[in-house]
This record gives structure tokens, sequence and C-alpha cells, in this order.
């Protein structure tokens, strides 16, 4: 117990003694500390090489310090100039010393004073930082730095890179790196080495090598060089290209499967029953908003409820289908022009409907997870999920309904009834109850839709009224009364609509598609597939 | 002379002349007349809107004369509407000359907000009255022969000659919300200010504008009139219940429907160029497919193929939405909804064919009263 006592006792006073003589000469600090409080200077080129500095020592301290800097948390205590760390706010604040960590209390924030950063310092920071991922344990750290490294190959060494790709186990960061390095000997000035930095970078999407190589062309002097990179450029661009070609294709179908999805119930009500149904796109509205409904009810679960909704929207719709045709259209069979006009008065009751129940204001409808965000297939070619997912819903959709009308027993009703109403009825079957069926059937499919649509845009009362020109549209393009036509049509149509639009603008490739629709149906009446035989007349 | 063989058989027709006649002469004497406060003073406002219901009867009555009798179901007919009414108002834009808000005396407004530097081609010789009258009649009686041209040749018909009209219609509105078309884009045109210099604020011009709307109805009435009378009038009505049948028997189907369906046209393209100076703005709304739509309704209310029906469906629709969406604005679709509903399945023939069942039933009780 003395002895403690006593050893206590010496550190104490040692510690006495070094506070208050100061002209006592300390423990030569390492380079690391002796860098450091440079960081507290006012100008920024001194801070600029401070980091230089810092960065140069290779310290295990440096990641933390850096970040720490990159964040913000970096401080001067303004009482004795020294440098803190900070972070959370106000009674949270929790103060500690740079380096070493121990906490400072009774410290608040107006006793700090912010290490300031500009722009130079903020990439300085962020290739060191990368320069120290570059040999961090997790292969994802390793790739992310390689990759930061890639917009600016200037920030780690050309030994330092060298090294890592000798040592490096991962096929993806090795990958990265040696395109690094390509860039660097880009940069060389020896042709030779620029000539051999060129064919590894052939197979690379990402665009810092097509700037890279752009930028080589125009002060190139050496001819070789040139017509190498340009072939390789070529190359690339050709590549990018087409993998541009691929996206457009892929939002093509994207909106083709949305106007396929919209106008297959169609293609039932009016091509196989002959029925305008001007009510169609309400229908999808109803659908669209027993998603909304079903995301209520179950907050916590949104893709169950998306699951939920398909059945629950097929059933809403169907049974207001249902109605409609037991209500009005029976009477109206043979009277196309009134069942149109009867029918819209439906589409405006339900819009208004909805208004009074949910109010006149869109209605925010959450996607799962699992279809947010989107697939990086590469540099250049991302695919949304939820497109991916719809396009795919919309083949699903369109090949069970297929299966309905072709290997079913109401299936086989209903074009019974479409093609020879009185022999069907001759030979049993009951044909008010297959319009019904049918209906009710073309209504269901429009509900359905409305769920996937309700993924892609806003849920209001207009929704419907948005769709039903365009899905008229595909449906009379296709040809009535032929489901594969709706197919084709739909997805044509969608993906002329994006082709057009890189040079003509949304709108006005709409407007041409429309203009394009109605001189073709001034050509080939009958849509693209037209039907033969007796079923036609 | 043609009057009375034109109005021979047409108790509708002289009934609705003869009101046109009585409002005429009435509504600029309370209007002008009396003072504000006089009980029987009619406001400006009520004028107005009065001169707006003519616009949309003439704009029926060129809907009925497609529908009624060449069965053309054209739910495109707001577009024609619209067009007469942007050939009007450009003309009206242009005599705003540097008293708009950017004062320039060149450029519209809203082409100086849109940076342009000078006038498109299209917007040239509008300064004359004489050019925007002829571009009223030339331009929607231009796109009806044009598209019609194209789909009565290849026998387009019925449900789908509605759809592409709906099409048609719907691909004008969507072009002329983009401002790049360089007719104001969304926000249309409007803050006009005067027409062959006369004020549009003032009570006399609002008086002569619904004159001159109440002038067109009748005139265009009587013109649909003569042309249904008329020996194409026979042949149209053919058409509409047998057209194989009327190909068949020798006559050019679709020249006679391509010239009915065009003049049709031209009715709505003025119809529209009398309402923009009244209601003072026209924005692509109006080529919405709703309110094409709703035409349609209309001239279904008062009765198919009637032509005084169609003003009479017209003026009771409207002024139903008037008092509708003043008072209960939550009501006036479900309203809408139900009339198409109602009208389609249970009146067939509209008003007018309520009234005349109304007719018939009187005189054969009159006549079963005269039997011993």
């Amino acid at each position: 117990m003395p002895l403690l006592s006593r050893l206590l006792l010496v550190l104490l006073l040692g510690c006495a003694l070094t506070i208050t003589r100061a002209d006592e000469p300390v423990p030569i600090p390492s380079p690391f500390e002796a860098a450091l409080p440079l960081l507290l200077d006012s100008k920024f080129p001194v801070k600029e090489q401070a980091i230089e500095q810092l960065a140069q020592t290779g310290d295990p301290r440096l990641e933390e310090l850096f970040s720490a800097l990159l964040a913000g948390d970096l401080y001067q205590l303004k009482s004795n100039a020294s440098l803190v760390m900070a972070t959370g706010q106000d009674a949270d604040l929790r103060v500690m010393a740079v380096p070493g960590g121990e906490p400072i209390a009774g410290i608040s924030a107006a006793d700090l004073k912010k290490i300031t950063l500009n722009n130079r310092m903020r990439g300085q920071l962020k290739a060191a930082l990368a320069r120290l991922d570059l040999s961090h344990a997790d292969p994802g750290r390793r790739l992310t730095a390689a990759t930061s490294l890639l917009n600016d190959p200037g920030g780690a060494s050309r030994q330092v890179l060298t090294e890592r790709l000798s040592q490096e186990t991962d096929a993806k960061v090795k990958e990265t790196t040696a395109l690094v390095l390509a860039l660097m000997d880009l940069q060389s000035p020896d042709p030779r080495a620029r000539l051999a930095a060129l064919p590894p970078l052939r197979d690379s999407l990402h665009p810092q090598v097509r700037a890279a190589l752009t930028q080589l062309l125009e002060r190139e002097s050496d001819g070789q060089v040139k017509a190498a990179a340009s072939r390789v450029l070529r190359h690339i661009e050709g590549r990018v290209h087409w993998y541009g070609q691929i996206e457009t294709l892929f939002f093509g179908l994207s909106l083709g499967s949305v106007l396929v999805l919209a106008a297959i119930g169609l293609a039932i009500t009016f091509g196989v029953m002959g029925v305008i149904n001007m009510a169609h796109g309400e229908l999808m509205m109803l659908g669209a908003y027993t998603t909304y409904v079903m995301q209520q009810l179950l907050p916590d679960h949104i893709g169950l409820s998306l699951f939920l909704a398909i059945p629950a929207a097929f059933v809403i719709a169907g049974l207001v289908g249902i109605l409609i045709e037991r209500g009005v259209i029976r009477f109206l069979y043979g009277r196309p022009l009134e069942t149109l006009l009867a029918t819209f008065g439906i589409s405006l009751i339900l819009q208004q409907l909805v208004r009074s129940i949910f109010s006149p204001l869109n209605r925010a409808v959450e996607t799962p997870a699992w279809m947010a965000g989107s697939w990086q297939v590469n540099e250049v070619l991302s695919l949304t999920l939820n497109r991916l997912v719809i396009l795919g819903f919309c083949l699903l959709v369109f090949a069970l309904l297929y299966l309905i009308l072709n290997r079913t027993r109401l299936g086989l009703q209903v074009r019974a009834v479409s093609q020879n109403r009185a022999m069907a009825r001759a030979m049993g079957v009951r044909s008010q109850w297959v319009d019904a069926m049918t209906f009710g059937l073309g209504a269901g499919i429009a509900g359905v839709a409305g769920v996937a649509l309700s993924q892609l845009t806003n849920v209001g009362p207009n929704l419907g009224q948005s769709y039903i020109i365009d899905s008229f549209m595909v449906v009379v393009f296709g040809g009535v009364g032929n489901l594969w036509g709706t197919l084709v049509a739909g997805l044509g149509l969608g993906v002329a609509n994006k082709l057009l639009e890189p040079w003509a603008g949304a709108v006005l490739a709409k407007i041409l598609v429309l203009v394009f629709i109605i001189l073709f149906i001034q050509k080939r009446p009958k849509g693209l597939f037209p039907q033969k035989g007796r079923a036609a007349t | 002379m043609i009057l009375t063989r034109l109005l021979r058989d047409d108790r509708g027709g002289q009934i609705l002349l003869g009101s046109l006649l009585v409002l005429a002469l009435l509504a600029p004497v309370l209007n002008l007349a009396l003072p504000p406060d006089h009980p029987l003073h009619l406001s400006t406002y009520t004028l107005t809107l009065l001169g707006k219901y003519l616009c949309y009867a003439l704009l029926a009555v060129a809907v009925d004369l497609v529908w009624g009798y060449l069965g053309i179901l054209s739910l495109g007919h707001g577009a024609f509407f619209a067009l007469g009414g942007y050939a009007m108002g450009m003309y009206l834009m242009r005599q705003i000359g540097d008293r708009g808000v950017y004062g320039n005396p060149e450029l519209p407004d809203f082409m100086v907000f849109l940076n342009w530097s000078e006038l498109p081609w299209y917007w040239w010789g509008f300064d004359h009255f004489g050019f925007a009258l002829l571009m009223v009649g030339l331009v929607p009686g231009l796109l009806a022969f044009v598209f019609g041209w194209f789909a009565f040749r290849s026998r387009v018909t019925g449900v789908y000659l509605s759809i592409i009209t709906q099409a048609l219609t719907y691909a004008l509105m969507l072009a002329f919300f983009r401002n790049e078309m360089g007719f104001g884009g969304n926000n249309g045109l409007t803050d006009f200010k005067d027409l062959l210099g006369f004020d549009l604020q003032a009570d006399s011009t609002r008086v002569a504008l619904f004159l001159a709307s109440a002038l067109a109805l009748a005139l265009g009435y009587l013109a649909c009139r003569a042309l249904v009378l008329s020996k194409l009038g026979r042949v149209a009505m053919a058409i509409r219940d047998a057209e194989e049948r009327t190909r068949f028997t020798g006559y050019r189907v679709d020249r006679v429907m391509l010239w009915l369906f065009t003049f049709s046209a031209v009715l709505a393209g003025i119809a529209g160029a009398l309402y923009v100076p009244q209601v003072g703005i026209i924005n692509p709304g109006e080529f919405s497919p709703l309110f094409s739509i709703e035409i349609v309704i209309w001239v279904a209310v008062g009765g198919r193929a009637t032509l005084y029906g169609a003003v009479a469906g017209a003026l009771l629709v409207n002024y139903a939405k008037t008092w509708f969406t003043g008072a209960l604005p939550e009501v006036w679709l479900y309203a809408l909804g139900a009339l198409f509903v109602v009208v389609t399945l249970f009146l067939p023939q509209g008003i007018a064919g309520l009234g005349r069942g109304l007719g018939t039933w009187t005189r054969r009780g009159r006549r079963e009263e005269a039997r011993p």
C-alpha cells in the first residue's frame, strides 16, 4: 500500500512539473503528432500541407482522423487551442482529445471552433481515405476504393497500386486496380507505355475510361497510339450505344407492358363482346385504390398487402363490372354508340365517388423494398426493378387470360357467344350469364392492372382517364378480338414511343404515335391481326 | 319565302327561332336601357353567359348534323370548336399590340416570356380580322376534310370512327399543351383587350357579341335545316340507316359524309370563334376528350336528329352545369354521369322525343274523344 501511494505521488508530481515548467524538454513527438497542430492554422494552404504530411505518415489513427475531419467533427478548443473531436449535439455533445481520445467534460458548443475545409482539402481527404481503403481487409471496401480511384487516378501512386495488384486476391478489385493503372499509364510520357495501356481498357464501360480516351485523342501526337486509342474508343462507344439501345428497348417494353395491362381487359370487353366500356379506366382506378386501402389496413406488411391487393382488386373491380353489365349494358347490346355514352357516364360517377370518399388529391402507395431500386447490369445499364416486375406480371396476366379463354369451359362459352350468339344459345349456353361473367373478367383484369399501375404512377381520381384512350388505341391497333394482337400492339407501341422520345421529346412522341395509329386505322380498319372467316362479321 | 319553306313542319324550329328573336330584341334593352338596380335589369354577366350558351348551342347543332342525320358519333368536335377559338384568339392576341405586360409591340407576352425573337410564320396575317375570320372556318374545315377524306374512303365507321376522333382531339390537346407549339401552351391565349377597336369589357361590345352569337345560331340552324331537307340530307339519312345499301344504290357515300362532316366542323369553328371573345380565354382544355363527349350528351339530352333538340339540350345541360357547379359542385359530376346513363337507357329520343310523344298522345286522345 505505501508503495502504491508513493508511486502515485511521484506520478502526480511529474504531471504537475510538466504543466508548470513548460521549458523542460518534452519527448520528441511522432511525425503524426507533429503535423496535427498544422490543422489548427487558419490558412488553407497550411492545412492542405498538414493533410499531405499526415497522409504520408501511414499512421493507423489516420482513418479515424480523416473521416472525422471530412465529416466536420474536428474542432479547435477556443480556450487552449487544442485539437478535439466532437460528436452529438447540445446535451449529448461528446468531446474527445485528439490524439488520444480522452473525453473532455464540461465543454459546450460555444467553446468549439470548427476546423474548416475547402473542396481541395475534401478531395485530398477522400483520396487519402481511398488509399487507406485500398489495403482494407474487406474486399467490398477495397473495391469502392479502387473505383473511386478511377475517378481520380492521381489519388494513389503507381507504385502502391502495382504492389496492391500483385497481392490482390479478389477478381473484381484486381480488374479495377488494373484499370486504374492503365489509366495512369495513359498519362505516361512514354508512347510505348501509353500503347500498352490501351488493350486493358477495351472492355471497360466506365465513363472515366471514355473521358480519358477522349482526352488522350485530343492531345496525342504519336500516330500509332492515336490510331489504337481511337479504335478502342470506337469499340467502347459501340458497346455503350448498344447498351443504350437495350435500355431504350427495356423502357419501351415497360411502357408497353403497362399499355398491355391496361388494354387487355378492354380486349375482352371490347374485342370479344363488342362492348365499348369507357369506364374501363375507372375500373383500373378502383384496383389502384384497392391497393391503397390494403396498405392502409396492413401498414406494416407492404409486400404482403400488395399480394393481397391483387385478388382483392380483381374481385372488387369484377363485381363492379358485373354490376355495370347487369344494370346498364345488357339493355344496350347491339347499340355500341349508346353503350359508349352510358359507360362514360358511369366513369364520371365512379371518378366523383372516389373523389368524395378519398379526396380529390393523389394518394401515395408505397413500393415494397424488394421492388425498389434497380438492377445494375453494368456501368451503363441499370434496369429499374419495379418496371421489371411489372413487365413479368403483365406477361403472367396475359398467359393466365389466354389460358382462361382457350382452356376453360367459360372461355369456350365466351368464344361461342361472341362468334354466334343465337347458335350458342341453341346449344344450351346461358348467354346472359356468359355476358356477365365475361364483362366481370374484363373488369377484374382492369382492377389487377390498377394494382400494377399503383406502383408506377400517382393514384388519383384521374388515373383511369389518362389510360383509356391509349388502351383503346392498343386494342384497335392490335385487331379487335385478338389477344395476341393486343400483346404485340401494346409492346410495339410502347417501344415505338420510347424510340421516338430521344429525338422528338415525350409529348411529341406520344402525338406521333397517336397520329400513326389514326392513319394506320384508315389504312387497315381491322387492325394488325384482323379476324378471319365468319367470326369477323 | 325560303324561311317558311324551311320551317314548315318544324314546330321546334319555329319556337326556337321565335324565342331567339325575342331574346335578341329584349336582352340588349334589358341590359343597356334599364338602370342596374331595376328588377328587370339583365346583368352583363348573365348576358355573356347566355352568349356562351348560344355558342354551345351552335356547336351542338353541328354535332347533331353529323350524329343525328349521318350517324357519325364524333367525339372530337371539341377540337374543331377549339381550333376556331384559337384562330379568333390569335387575332385578339395581335390586337393587344404593345399593351401586354412586356410591352413588346411585335410579340405576344408568352413568346417574349419564352425568349422567342420573332413571330412564327403561322401567326402571320392574324393582324387582319378578315384573315382571322377566314381561318376560323378554314382551319377546322381543312382538318375535318383531310381527316374525313382518309377515314371515309377507308370506310372507317361506327365505334372505330368515334374512337379515332377522340384520339384526334386528344393528340391535339397534347400538342397545344406544348409551349413549343407557339399557342401559349398551358395558359392558352388570354388577356384580350379589344375586337375591331371595341373594348371587350364594354357592355355594348358584350351585347354585340351576344347578338352575333344569336344570329350565328339562327343562321347555322337554318343552314342545317336546309341541308337536312335537301337531297343531300335525304341521302345522309339513308346512309345513317343503311350505309351499305345506299352505297350499292350508287351514291358516293364517302363524299356525302365528307362534305357534311366538313360543314359541321366549320360550324363548330364559328361557334368557337364567337365563344372566345365572350369568355376571354382559350386554352388546350377545350381540346379535352371530356368536353367533346359532353357536347354529345347535350345532343342526346335534347334529342338526336331534330336540330332544335340539340339547342335545347345544350342550353339545358349548360344551365344545369352553371347552377350545380355554383351551388353543389360535388354533385355536378354525379348528375352529369347519371344524365348519360338515364338518357341512353330511358330517353333515346331525348327531350324532343318526350315532347313529340306527348304531342301524339294528346292528339290521339282528342281523336278518340271525337269518336262517337
